[in-house]
This record gives structure tokens, C-alpha cells and sequence, in this order.
């Protein structure tokens, strides 16, 4: 049988994979944004899990709220994209030092 | 049986597309490995009887989102040579963390604690058991305050979706809302006037008459 173990092995290796995207992929704007999806779908997947074998709804009303949340999120978060774009001419993070960090 | 070959085809699928999505050098490959991880998350989620959020994964996020990503990531004219540099010597350091931590989590959350015999397989709820309507009455009981405030946040992402991409242009035309509020009842409404009727003017008869 498939235990809660399994479940949250595979959120983890999800958000380690997520976590080496950023590293991997952090001049592209666009990957870093896709990244952050990943390891919200690990957390969702350990919700899940967890509330099916508690047999508490709980967790699932979260991930309801997750999701909410991170489709926001996106959508905000692509307009900023777009609109840096649409003024800077690109989308390279290395590029966008105007606040001298 | 079939549970566990289930749960391995799809947990392989997801691990190897998301992979894909942090490798692939074209970012259109990259959103669409990100769609089939989310499709097999949601196939996952079905075995897990959470069938209500495995079908809204699929509807809201590959429907809406990755849609949005997909048409975001293809609009922009993305330069990606110079976009890609880096990645090599990235690598070792972006893989050793993601090891260690993948290790770490490991550890922790792996059979010993919370294996079969901690957390034993609950019994499979029946045919009669509806998970959207356990989580409807959940979510419009408990959770009403919490499910208005997700409305107001969804509002809050379109109008500040639209106020950031919206371009006023020279040649656009609009009505101004502050002056149409300040029309007054009688100079600067349009007037209806009654007159009497004037004769047709003499070459517009004349084409009147040659069509007829």
C-alpha cells in the first residue's frame, strides 16, 4: 500500500527541484515565476496527502485557498512582467538594478 | 496493486517533468512540462479522494493559469543566449543544495516516521460520499469569512492586472467619467426639439425620382 511517506517524498523532491530551478534558471524572470508554481504544488501535494490520511477536509479547504491565492499571484505577477518588459526590453533579472541593491 | 502502479507512473511523470522544467532552454517546453506535472499532480490528487481539487487543478491552473503563462511567455521576444548564461556554472552548487535538502526532507519524513504503521491507509470511502459537496458545506459554513476574503483577493488581481498593463495612447478614445458626472440637467444635455417639417431639397427629389 501507498503510505503518507511516499506522498511527502514526492512534495520534497518537488521542491528541491523547484529550489535548483531558481538557482539554475535566475536571469530568467519567466523560470523564477515557474519555480515558485513547482513549490506551491509540492505544498499542495503534502495537503493532500496529509488530509487524506487524517481523514480531515481541513487540508483540502487550504490547498482550496492555496490555489486562490497563487492564481493571483500569477496573474499580477505577469503583468508586472509585462509591463517591465514592455519599458526595460527585457526580462534578464541581472538587468533590473535600477534600485542599486 | 493497481493503487501503487498508479501512484508510481504518475509520481514518475511528475518528477520527470519537473526536471524538464528547470532544463529545458526553450521556456515554451519549460510551461508545457509545467502543465503535464500539474495534469499528474491531479491524477494523484484523484487517488488521494481529493477528486473536487484535482479537477480544479487542472480546470483553474492548466486551463487558466498556465494558459496565461503560455501566452505571456510567447508574446515576449525573449533574447535567450544571453538569458541561458550561467546555467553550466550554476549547476554543481544549484544541484548540491537541492540534494541536501532533498535528503534533508528525506530524513525527516521518510517510512520511519511516517510510514504505514503511524499513519495507516484509512478505509476508501464509498460511491455515496461526495468530496465537493463535504467541501462546499465546509467552505460556505467554517470557512465563509476566509472564502470572502479569496473573492476579494481574486478582484484585487483583476483590477491591478488591468491598471498595470493598461496603456493610455494618444489616439485612444474614451469618455472621461469625472466630466460625464458633472453634466448639468439643462445647457449640456442633448435637446429634443420639435420643428416642422421642411420641404426636400430639389436635387434630392430629382435622384429620388430617377431610382424610383
Amino acid at each position: 500500500m501507498i503510505a503518507l511517506s511516499d506522498y511527502l517524498i514526492l512534495g520534497g523532491l518537488l521542491f528541491a527541484i523547484a529550489v535548483a530551478g531558481i538557482f539554475l534558471n535566475r536571469k530568467n524572470l519567466i523560470l523564477l515565476l515557474m519555480c515558485v508554481e513547482l513549490m506551491l504544488l509540492a505544498v499542495n501535494m503534502n495537503f493532500v496527502a496529509f488530509s487524506h490520511f487524517l481523514g480531515d477536509m481541513t487540508g483540502q479547504v487550504f490547498v482550496f485557498f492555496i490555489l486562490t491565492v497563487a492564481a493571483a499571484e500569477a496573474a499580477i505577477g505577469l503583468a508586472i512582467l509585462v509591463v517591465l518588459f514592455r519599458n526595460r526590453r527585457t526580462i534578464n533579472v541581472e538587468d533590473l538594478d535600477a534600485l542599486k541593491g | 496493486m493497481a493503487e501503487k502502479f498508479l501512484f508510481y507512473v504518475f509520481a514518475l511523470i511528475t518528477v520527470w517533468a519537473a526536471v524538464m522544467v528547470i532544463t529545458r532552454k526553450n521556456p515554451v517546453h519549460s510551461v508545457l512540462f509545467l502543465v503535464l506535472a500539474f495534469v499528474s499532480s491531479a491524477a494523484l490528487w484523484v487517488l488521494l479522494e481529493a477528486e473536487f481539487l484535482g479537477i480544479v487543478l487542472i480546470l483553474v491552473y492548466v486551463g487558466a493559469v498556465m494558459v496565461l503563462f503560455l501566452f505571456v511567455v510567447m508574446m515576449l521576444d525573449i533574447d535567450l543566449a544571453t538569458i541561458r548564461a550561467g546555467f553550466v556554472q550554476n549547476l554543481p552548487l544549484a544541484g548540491l543544495i537541492a540534494a541536501v535538502m532533498a535528503i534533508e526532507i528525506l530524513l525527516i519524513v521518510g517510512p520511519g516516521n511516517f510510514g504505514l504503521d503511524a499513519f495507516p491507509k484509512p478505509e476508501p470511502l464509498g460511491a455515496e460520499v461526495s468530496n465537493t459537496r463535504e467541501l462546499g458545506l465546509l467552505l460556505y459554513s467554517v470557512y465563509i469569512y476566509p472564502v470572502e476574503i479569496a473573492a476579494v483577493i481574486l478582484l484585487l488581481a483583476i483590477v491591478a492586472a488591468i491598471r498595470l498593463t493598461l496603456r493610455r495612447r494618444p489616439d485612444n478614445k474614451y469618455v472621461d467619467p469625472a466630466r460625464q458626472v458633472r453634466v448639468r440637467k439643462g445647457p449640456d444635455r442633448v435637446r429634443l426639439v420639435k420643428m416642422a417639417a421642411e420641404d426636400v431639397a430639389p436635387v434630392a427629389a430629382a435622384e429620388n425620382g430617377e431610382s424610383q
